[in-house]
């Protein structure tokens, strides 16, 4: 019945709207299903796009990138660090005309830490005081660290300085809901029939699979500025399929694209392609408990023979580039850059020739052959990645075989039985600081640390880290962790990401950033 | 007045002929089914032979010609030999004086700021373009030297993957595999289905209603789930996949062989046996299965076609055969997603899975145009 | 005839049960769980959704909960499209497959049927291996080939139809998908026809009516037809089944909200409770088919009777 009334209602929207001779639409190209609209029950980028059009957290990225007011005006940090105040403009407000109050972030971010709630990345909060502890279902919601001083001012209570904080607030699981409408319907409040939004649009319908449609939401304090009136997302998996339909014209953009057609799409669009880095590192992850593995030397040697400009040229078709360190460049809060591997500046060959020379002193070598497996989870350049890279090993007198999963099987097996020699996996940064990926391999982060790299001084070191509020000093910290890291080698980083997208020039103020994010807000199309 | 003599002419003795030798002859003069038969022995000998008589090998990787088109005419290409080998030259970290290029053999006179490594022959011999480089001079500091490379012709005549592995090698390959695959699937199947369905359709009544029943339900399970169980506990093995598509084709067999059970049951010469005394298993095994060759064969032939899309559905979505062996349906599917820069990949498989699967086809109703009493 | 339906739909239940209780269990030896993706959970939040999903519950246990909510005509939750139960889902995409089955089935019909009665009449000359061929070729080129081909030529370059999407299903969006999901059908059809034709104009009654002369036409229609559709119809049963719950490469490749993919989907994502109603959405067809299939047999055929 419900999914009737959705039905007829967005019809009559639809029949309505279609009247509105003038209603700008923006039909774009979304590369999957949101598997939920209840931002606290999401973990990706495809509903990340969904809900930062809907929604407005404190902070908001502005098109490039950098984090500007959102429902939050101005804020203060206390001297230590450890005490945000966020000032509240007056007129924000949500689509059913109610004002947007501080009391409706401490119901949100006390909502998110639920246990029951189940949401996905509270996690990415948890530097707020008492989250973990509510989040393990050891504190009461109402210990977190957030207070609304009054209707306009909220007070935000670290656990310690974290130099990135306002970025976490960025993430989709700072977006405030509004109370009445949860209170009110339960886990129905995302429904297009009850949902209320204080971002630059509302929520008209959701087909999954179809469309998800959204309109131009009056009540938002920067509706002046809002250029395009009504925006359809359409959750196209196939990423051929996005290409075709861009160059049918039905869509203006595609969020990512087939890397086997980079080449001919460049040569057919030219500048409609648009190829950024990311904040994303493509990598191998080693079990060190296993043999031969368990030797750094074996380790170094399987790691600087592998020809990252090929697998980013040739089979990547320049998608990626090449990783000498695990933290990717253009990072922020990263004061002088990341430690690279010591090999990174050597010829291949001499590489190579320092290889061979490694694994003959480990006991292996041309003469005395291994096999390792590679495990990845079955996709085309996964197969092709792993193909090239034995084909690099076998000099080393390294056998390669493979062993496929499907994406839940292979990540499964990663979480819990840690059944590999050699495992492909990847990480897309939440926030840009290094923290966000060399935690990735601390002993205690059991969920992540496929490597089961276990190094006291490691730890130690990112201990410090997160100490440290002088950021110079942190990123000095952070680099020395890195640097142990790449010799150690418990990853070995491949290729850095980038993000792929089509964007039609008709479409404009796109522009181009190692977040890939652009809300809808900031574009317009011209005719 | 009828005329005796002609009533009484004795047609000359011929040899009686079984059902297969009319059969037999029949299909040799369907021109359609001589031709597709002929086909599929070249398609079953290139499977067998084809790879070990390659030019290349099915996994060897050629790095410098990845995605290469298909071409008659040897690679490299002229434009690309100066170029290739002053890359290899500089990323040897050498200043180039000059690279010519003489008929076969490419010449280069470089210089370094210090000794040159007589090493920095692999950087060419590295590059798939070239062989055999040596240091044919040496200046007297030992800072310059100049070297000679053979430009190696190599042909690739459907061009090359995403890998940079001769096409042509992999769709040998790719044909061996899926023959095995659409062979043994359909014995596997066969074999379960025909002895399954010839019980059912033999003991009737709640035996037969319970079997198939069961064959029912298994048809409603959701095989995807089923392949995913297989990949995941045994992925490396292809003779698994076998299991996979096996366990699914058995049931239309066991339905028809039935059904032809079923009707043949009430024939005289089953109920002949059975009053003589012979046991069910016997009826079973000399009268019944032999009577129900006839649709069988024919269904056989339709099968392995059915068994080859299954297969190359199954690599389209991932669960297929595992590298670096590939099959007809990994070929497509890997084609198709190169579709538009590069349509030799897709083009090749298609053609090769698009003539065996004709082959198959016509081959099955020339048999069964051929075993059926009632078409002539 | 009502009797004998009836009989046979309640005889299905105990299949239905049975069906039902294999996959449910066949589902859960599968390793990894609907929450294992790229980006893997903290042990607790694991635990609280498994917890909300009853997942942390012995299987036996889900088992029972999971038939009661059945027997109250409640399908579940979806576990991977969260807003949604999968009685919403599997209403939203159904109404979608059927058109699109259906139409294919009808154009497969239709064209099969007349390209068959073409090869019959001209049965072993060039005509019959043509177009014998012709409809071959439909079954020889997969599908996720056919799709994108069709695609682009038709939506990119001539830019006749859309290149993809479902737009409340009008004409235009339709017309593609169902040429790709019609065309395998096509060649066996027009085979099954080409043979039943054969056979029936062999027929002493049609023997007789060509011996008086009548036009072709009315033979073929009038008195070969109807006894040259039984093996085609019977083969439709299943194919029908097959059809009308999707196909997953069509819905993919045109962006089609049908339920063909919710099949291989909900499988990859490990989304037990949508697998599940897609079972249950098959068997339910396949029985119905079956049977509407004997029904037709029945009315086309005046010599089958049911007993």
């Amino acid at each position: 019945m419900k999914h009737l009334m959705t039905a007829l209602l967005a019809s009559t929207l639809l029949a309505a709207s279609a009247g509105f001779a003038s209603a700008v639409t923006y039909v774009r190209g979304n590369d999957g299903n949101p598997e939920t609209l209840d931002q606290h029950k999401t973990s990706t980028v495809v509903e990340a796009r969904i809900l930062r059009d809907l929604y407005e957290g404190l902070v908001v990225y502005d098109a490039s990138a950098k984090i500007i007011p959102g429902v939050a005006e101005s804020w203060e940090i206390s001297d230590d660090g450890v005490v945000y105040t966020f000032k509240l403009r007056d007129n924000a407000k949500w689509s059913s005309g109610d004002p947007v109050v501080a009391g409706d972030f401490v119901f949100s971010l006390q909502r998110i830490m639920t246990p029951e709630t189940g949401a996905k990345y509270a996690s990415i909060l948890y530097p707020i005081k008492n989250a973990e502890a509510i989040n393990n279902g050891e504190m009461e919601p109402g210990e977190l660290g957030v207070r609304a001083v009054d209707d306009h001012t909220l007070e935000i209570t670290l656990a310690q300085p974290t130099p990135f904080f306002l970025e976490l607030l960025t993430h989709q699981t700072g977006l405030p809901l509004h109370p009445a409408s949860v209170q009110q319907h339960g886990t129905d409040f995302v429904l297009p029939e009850n949902i209320v939004t204080n971002g630059a649009y509302k929520l008209v319908s959701f087909q999954p699979n179809d469309k998800i449609v959204m309109e131009k939401n009056e009540s938002f304090h920067d509706a002046a500025n809002v250029q395009i009136d009504r925006v359809e997302y359409l959750p196209i998996e196939d990423r051929s399929a996005c290409v075709r339909r861009f160059e049918a014209g039905e869509v203006l953009s595609c969020e990512d694209l087939p890397t086997e057609q980079i080449k001919s799409l460049k040569e057919r669009l030219g500048d409609q392609v648009h190829i950024v880095p990311y904040l994303g590192t493509y990598y191998y992850a080693l079990n060190m408990k296993r043999e031969p593995l368990d030797d750094v030397n074996v380790r170094q040697a399987l790691a600087m023979v592998i020809d990252r400009e090929f697998l980013g040229e040739e089979i990547w078709a320049g998608a990626m580039l090449p990783a000498f360190s695990l933290v990717p460049p253009g990072i922020g809060n990263y004061e002088g850059g990341g430690a690279e591997a010591e090999w990174a500046g050597m010829s291949l060959l001499d590489r190579e020739d320092k290889a061979i020379e490694l694994m003959t002193a480990a006991g292996y070598g041309p003469d005395n052959p291994v096999t390792l497996e590679i495990s990845y989870n079955n996709s085309e350049n996964h197969k092709n990645t792993a193909t090239a890279i034995a084909e690099m090993w076998k000099p080393l007198g390294v056998n390669v075989e493979f062993n496929v999963r499907d994406i839940s099987a292979h990540y499964a097996m990663l979480r819990d039985e840690k059944d590999f020699d050699v495992a492909r996996a990847g990480w897309i940064g939440d926030y840009s600081d290094p923290q966000n990926f060399l935690f990735l391999v601390e002993s205690d982060n059991t969920g992540f640390n496929y490597a089961q790299y276990e190094n006291p001084e490691y730890d130690a070191q990112m201990d410090k880290a997160a100490a440290e509020t002088d950021l110079v000093k942190r990123a000095g910290i952070l680099r020395q962790a890195e640097a142990a890291f790449m010799e150690d080698m418990p990853f070995i980083p491949l290729l850095f990401y980038s993000s792929l997208s089509l964007v039609s020039p008709r479409l404009q103020g796109w522009e181009d950033n190692i977040q890939h994010v652009h809300g809808t807000r900031f574009l317009s199309i011209s005719e | 007045m009828t005329d005796t003599a002609s009533t009484q002419n004795i047609a000359p003795q011929t040899k009686s002929r079984s059902l297969w030798e009319t059969a037999f002859l029949r299909l040799r003069r369907n021109k359609a089914a001589m031709a597709s038969a002929i086909v599929l022995v070249v398609y079953i000998l290139a499977g067998m032979f084809g790879p070990s008589f390659a030019p290349h090998h099915y996994a060897t990787v050629y790095s410098e010609y990845v995605k290469v088109p298909a071409s008659l005419e040897p690679y490299p290409r002229e434009e690309n030999i100066l170029p290739a080998a002053e890359e290899a030259v500089a990323r040897a970290r050498l200043d180039i004086a000059s690279v010519e290029l003489d008929g076969g053999v490419v010449r280069i006179a470089a210089s370094s700021g210090s000794k040159v490594d007589p090493r920095v022959t692999r950087y060419l011999d590295r590059s798939d373009l070239f062989t055999g480089t040596r240091i044919v001079e040496t200046s007297g500091d030992g800072r310059s030297v100049v070297m000679e490379a053979n430009v190696q012709r190599l042909r690739f005549i459907f061009g090359t993957d995403a890998n940079g592995r001769d096409l042509f090698a992999r769709i040998l390959i790719s044909i061996r595999i899926s023959l095995m695959i659409g062979a043994l699937a359909t014995c596997v199947a066969l074999f379960v289905g025909v002895l399954y369905g010839a019980t059912a359709g033999f003991l009737g009544g709640r035996i037969d209603g319970i079997m198939m029943r069961i064959v029912d339900i298994i048809y409603s399970l959701p095989f995807i789930f089923f392949v995913i169980l297989l990949v995941v506990f045994f992925g490396r093995n292809i003779v698994l996949m076998f299991i996979a598509v096996g366990a699914v084709e058995w049931l239309d067999i066991a339905r028809i062989v039935r059904g032809q059970t079923i009707s043949l049951r009430r024939r005289e010469f089953v109920l002949a046996a059975e009053a003589l005394g012979v046991s069910p298993g016997g009826i079973v095994r000399r009268h019944i299965i032999p009577n129900t060759l006839g649709p069988i064969v024919i269904y056989m032939t339709l099968l392995v076609p059915k068994v080859i899309l299954l297969e190359s559905f199954l690599s389209f979505l991932g669960l297929g055969v595992q590298e670096p062996l590939t099959s007809l349906g990994v070929l497509i599917s890997e084609g198709a997603k190169n579709m538009r820069g590069s349509p030799y990949m897709l083009i090749y498989p298609s053609i090769a899975l698009t003539v065996l699967l004709f082959a198959l086809n016509f081959l099955g109703d020339g048999l069964r145009d051929a075993l059926d009493p009632k078409d002539r | 005839m009502f009797g004998y339906a009836v009989r046979r739909l309640l005889g299905a239940i105990p299949t239905l049960f049975l069906i039902i209780t294999i996959s449910f269990f066949l589902m859960r030896v599968a390793p990894g769980g609907p929450f294992d993706r790229e980006r893997t959970l903290e042990a607790k939040v694991l635990e609280n959704l498994n917890r909300v999903f009853h997942l942390d519950r012995p299987v036996w246990e889900q088992y029972l909960y999971y038939l009661g909510n059945l027997l109250r005509g409640d399908l579940g939750p979806s576990f991977v499209y969260r807003d949604f139960s999968v009685q919403q889902l599997l209403g939203n995409g159904l109404p979608v497959s059927i058109q699109l089955g259906a139409w294919a089935l009808l154009l497969a019909f239709v064209l099969g049927a007349v390209l068959g009665t073409i090869a019959a009449l001209r049965q072993n000359g060039w005509i019959d291996y043509t177009v014998i061929a012709v409809a071959t070729f439909g079954i020889t080129i997969p599908n996720f080939v056919v799709a994108p081909v069709l695609s682009l030529v038709f939506g990119v370059w001539l830019g006749w139809l859309p290149a993809g999407g479902w737009n409340g299903g009008s004409f235009q969006y339709m017309l593609l998908p169902v040429i790709t999901l019609a065309l395998p059908q096509v060649a066996v059809i027009a085979r099954l026809m080409r043979g039943s034709m054969i056979e029936a104009l062999r027929a002493d009654h049609v023997r007789t009516a060509r011996a008086y002369g009548l036009p072709v036409r009315m033979i073929v229609v009038t008195h070969s037809l109807r006894a040259a559709c039984l093996p085609a119809v019977s083969y439709l049963g299943p194919a029908a089944a097959a059809l009308l719950t999707g196909s997953v490469v069509v819905e993919t490749i045109f962006g089609l909200p049908g339920i063909g993919r919710y099949f291989v989907q909900g499988a990859l994502n490990r989304d037990y409770t949508l697998v599940m109603g897609t079972v249950i959405i098959v068997a339910v067809f396949v029985v119905v088919f079956n049977l509407i299939v004997d029904l037709l047999y029945a009315a086309l055929d005046p010599r089958v009777r049911f007993d």
